[in-house]
């Protein structure tokens, strides 16, 4: 007998707006020591399910229509809450996407790692803590008698998920459901972490329900897999016949829609190397000062180089990628060119024009010339502006323009990117978030610059979408000719889109050059290092290779 | 964190500058003095009081002979109160508006706090529009409408508790404290059910959840602290607000403390009590206001690390 049975479930939604099915029949068996992947896109329903294991679903709107989850012979679903809240952290532990927030900030992590211990046995405070204090160092944590008393804030992202683990693990459950675990991480950690879950489930012999939206992360730890589509099972089998034996078209859109490293990059770059660059970075440092933290603190200053003399060059109609972890200072530079932090020193150029040095009325002026497009698309419009008020808004900074030369100006702006015109009366939160980062998009090249740059444009989105609005950005960039700067942790996001590439790490340009000549043969170590933490989706390669751990000195 | 204080116990000086020197600009600027009254008096004896108080120098001089005397801790002799300092005046009411201030803000925490979880627990339900109803309710009921209520209810038809007065019956002090508690508990219910709903929708809560943790645990240990946040920002303003503000209740159920000097200071033109006790509710409404900061900071580890770079 299977360890977990989950048979025909239903899972509606009774919102004020309709009823939303969420979940539409899903049946899968685990069994000890196993790892099921549930793969999809966002609202195909794959968190719901598994929350309702748990009871952790808001009710009302949900409510569990039909269905049974067995384990050990008992009905998940249809338990009293004290008895389901026996198992609940006990038998089965779960782990969330974001480790940033998963964690109370108000608690020491020592109260919150000895609590799962506490109430599901009678055992003492300190035994509680020796066994957290041995749960935090097998999950890598050093110095784990010390950090036990720290608070959450003081760790870093990577940290912080080891903490949810061993936290989840402390209580050695049976089952372990991670809903998206290294979504939230760095490239390089999630490695880190994808090894320790494993390691962890192979020692402990515990069952894994993987929730990810990344056939790369999915093809690497999974036995078998489900994949889910707006609450439907669309295909499930072992994981070789999920990637090898693909049968239903959905699956395969999943697939195709990987950037795969290698297509040949699509702008043309001639470097002609007398040529004055178009745009420049000389030797900028950006410092951002830290006070001294403590209660008492005497508040004195330190001084953190975010950007340390790092120097840049790009032709017109160049594309260059920007990678690095979170902290590297990638972001630092897209603000210092923006002109959104102030610069220590150094020198940024645009087609002749100085514009870091440039104050007042004629940065105000330039500013037309270099955009952005930021992560979230979410959070970077304006929810209580139409679209139209958003891009007239834009073009209206620089120039004035009548108000029927406004709306043609707006509305070819609107075809650009793909939008229908009669939605430019819309606001925000009537777009998804594709359409959204298309309106960012359109706002961004409404005054129509000669550099853009795009922070993590697509990180926030699907992976069906992320290649629909990645080629949008190709197609744009070359019909107006424009010079991009591309800042992402996707690596092979990155592969697909530009000419040339920097690796940075604190601070710094370690590795500069043409993009196919890094991937092929990355010279420095972190280069390296980064590549080879990139999941592929492709189980073979996925189970054997080996990763290349970079350390600094 | 000790330099934080320091540096706001100096950021307090020149606002009580500026509020002493408004204080003395109006009260100089309103008709009549000390000594006008109804009767007639001798022009002498007038004269005579004025030279004696100083009120016959020109306003400017009087204004820093007062700075003067405060600096040295003196407040001056009561225009009024023949006899008495206004040190003295403050000394002698002083403790029975603390204890009144004190009950009323204990009960408006505990009603407060507990309407507001309650209710933030199952939101838009029957559970919380009862609570969040009477909390409307308290808002809109000024103290001058509630008091005379009570009395009537508990006093006069139930004859469960005395009418008026402070420590001479057994019980006279239950009617006053509620009273100005009521209104406080109202709002500190709304807060409370803000901040609350606020902490309960985040990521950690549902951590809390999958642990297995029953919902009260997670109420007291994981939400509460945060929860309760925008009340203790707000616990600085309400406990000035409710020591300034229990002249009303003093006055309906004839208790001898501050509140009355002090609305009764403004009508007798008793020019040193109005600015001894106006100086005195100012500083309280600065230390409240910064031990609020404080508290609000020690409850936050994350505001504990950057407390001395954000000021």
């Amino acid at each position: 007998m299977s360890l977990l049975s989950v048979k025909d479930l239903h899972i509606h939604f009774h919102t004020r707006n309709g009823l939303v099915k969420a979940v539409n029949g899903v049946n899968f068996e685990l069994n000890k020591g196993e790892t099921l992947g549930i793969v999809g896109e966002s609202g195909s329903g794959k968190t719901v399910c598994c929350y309702s294991l748990l009871g952790l679903l808001p009710s009302p709107p949900a409510r569990i229509e039909s269905g049974s989850a067995s384990f050990e012979g008992k009905d998940l679903l249809h338990m009293p809450e004290e008895e389901l809240r026996d198992i609940r952290g006990n038998r089965i532990a779960m782990i969330f996407q974001d480790p940033m927030t998963s964690l109370n900030p108000y608690m020491k992590l020592g109260a919150q790692l000895i609590e799962p211990l506490t109430i599901h046995s009678d055992i003492s405070k300190d035994e509680a803590r020796k066994r957290a204090i041995a749960a935090m160092q097998e999950v890598g944590i050093p110095e784990p008698e010390r950090r036990i008393d720290c608070y959450p804030h003081e760790f870093s992202g990577g940290m912080r998920q080891r903490v949810m683990i061993a936290m989840a693990l402390v209580t050695e459950p049976d089952i372990l459901i991670a809903d998206e675990p290294t979504t939230a991480l760095d490239v390089t950690v999630q490695a880190q972490i994808l090894d320790l879950i494993k390691k962890l489930q192979d020692k402990h012999d515990i069952a894994v329900i993987f929730i990810s939206h990344d056939l790369g992360v999915i093809a690497g730890c999974a036995d078998k897999i489900i994949v889910m589509h707006q609450g439907d099972i669309v295909e499930s089998g072992t994981t070789d016949e999920i990637f090898y034996k693909t049968s239903h078209d959905y699956t395969k859109k999943l697939l195709n829609a990987i950037p795969t490293s290698g297509k040949p990059a699509a702008a043309s770059l001639d470097t002609n190397k007398g040529q004055e660059p178009f745009f420049s970075i000389d030797q900028l440092q950006t410092n951002y000062d830290i006070r001294d933290g403590s209660f008492f603190g005497n508040g004195k200053k330190e001084i953190h180089k975010a950007v340390d003399n790092v120097s840049l060059e790009l032709v017109e109609g160049e594309t260059l990628g920007l990678v690095g972890e979170s902290g590297c200072g990638k972001s630092t530079i897209a603000k210092s060119i923006m002109r959104l932090v102030n610069i220590s020193s150094g020198k940024i150029t645009l087609d002749g024009k100085t514009i870091s040095s440039l104050e007042g009325e004629e940065l105000k002026r330039a500013r037309g010339d270099f955009q952005m497009v930021f992560q979230d698309p979410y959070a970077s419009l304006n929810p209580r502006m139409t679209v139209y008020d958003s891009l007239a808004e834009a073009l209206n900074t620089q120039s004035n323009i009548d108000k029927s030369a406004l709306l043609d100006r707006v509305v070819n702006l609107m075809t650009d990117v793909g939008l229908p015109a009669q939605a430019i009366r819309k606001y925000p939160h009537e777009f998804s978030g594709g359409q959204r980062q298309r309106i960012a998009i359109a706002r961004a090249l409404a005054l129509q610059p000669r550099l853009l740059i795009a922070d993590e444009p697509v990180s926030a989105l699907d992976v069906t979408i992320q290649a629909q609005i990645l080629d949008l950005l190709l197609k744009l960039i070359q019909k107006y000719r424009i010079t991009m700067i591309f800042i992402s942790h996707d690596l092979s996001v990155v592969r697909y889109l530009t000419d040339r590439t920097a690796v940075m790490y604190q601070g710094k340009i370690v590795e500069y050059g043409e993009t196919e000549e890094i991937f092929n043969k990355p010279k420095h170590k972190y280069t390296q290092a980064l590549l080879s933490a990139i999941p592929i989706a492709d189980p073979d390669k996925e189970r054997s290779r080996e990763r290349i751990i970079f350390s600094p000195e | 964190m000790l330099k934080f204080i320091l540096k706001r116990l100096l950021q307090a000086i020149p606002v009580l500058l500026i509020v002493i020197t408004i204080t003395f600009a109006l009260i100089h600027a309103a008709p009549g003095g000390p000594f006008s009254a109804e009767r007639a008096v001798p022009p002498e004896v007038i004269e005579a009081l004025n030279a004696q108080y100083n009120l016959d120098d020109p306003a400017y001089v009087q204004y820093f002979i007062y700075l003067k005397n405060i600096v040295r801790g003196d407040f001056g002799p009561s225009f009024k109160y023949t006899g008495r300092s206004v040190t003295e005046i403050i000394a002698a009411g002083m403790p029975v508006t603390f204890e009144l201030g004190f009950y009323a803000i204990m009960i408006a925490l505990t009603l407060g706090i507990s309407a507001g979880v309650i209710a933030s627990l199952k939101p838009n339900t029957i559970q919380d529009y009862i609570p969040m109803s009477l909390a409307m309710t308290g808002i809109c009921l000024p103290t001058f409408v509630l008091g005379p209520m009570m009395v009537l209810v508990f006093a006069i038809w139930l004859d469960w508790l005395p009418v008026s007065g402070w420590g001479y019956i057994p019980g006279d002090k239950i009617l006053p404290a509620l009273t100005l508690g009521f209104a406080y508990a109202a709002y500190i219910a709304r807060l409370s059910r803000g901040g609350m709903l606020e902490i309960l929708s985040q990521d950690f809560i549902r951590t809390a959840r999958a642990k297995g943790l029953k919902t009260a645990t997670i109420v007291t240990r994981h939400a509460l602290r945060g929860g309760m946040q925008p009340v203790v920002s707000f616990m600085g303003p309400a406990l000035a607000g409710l020591l300034s503000g229990s002249f009303v209740v003093e006055t309906i159920f004839q208790i001898p403390g501050m509140g009355r000097y002090f609305v009764q200071a403004a009508f007798n033109r008793d020019y040193t009590l109005i600015l001894g006790t106006t100086v005195f509710f100012a500083s309280l409404i600065i230390l409240f206001n910064l031990l609020a900061d404080i508290v609000t900071v020690w409850l936050n580890p994350r505001l504990r690390d950057n407390s001395n770079s954000g000021n």
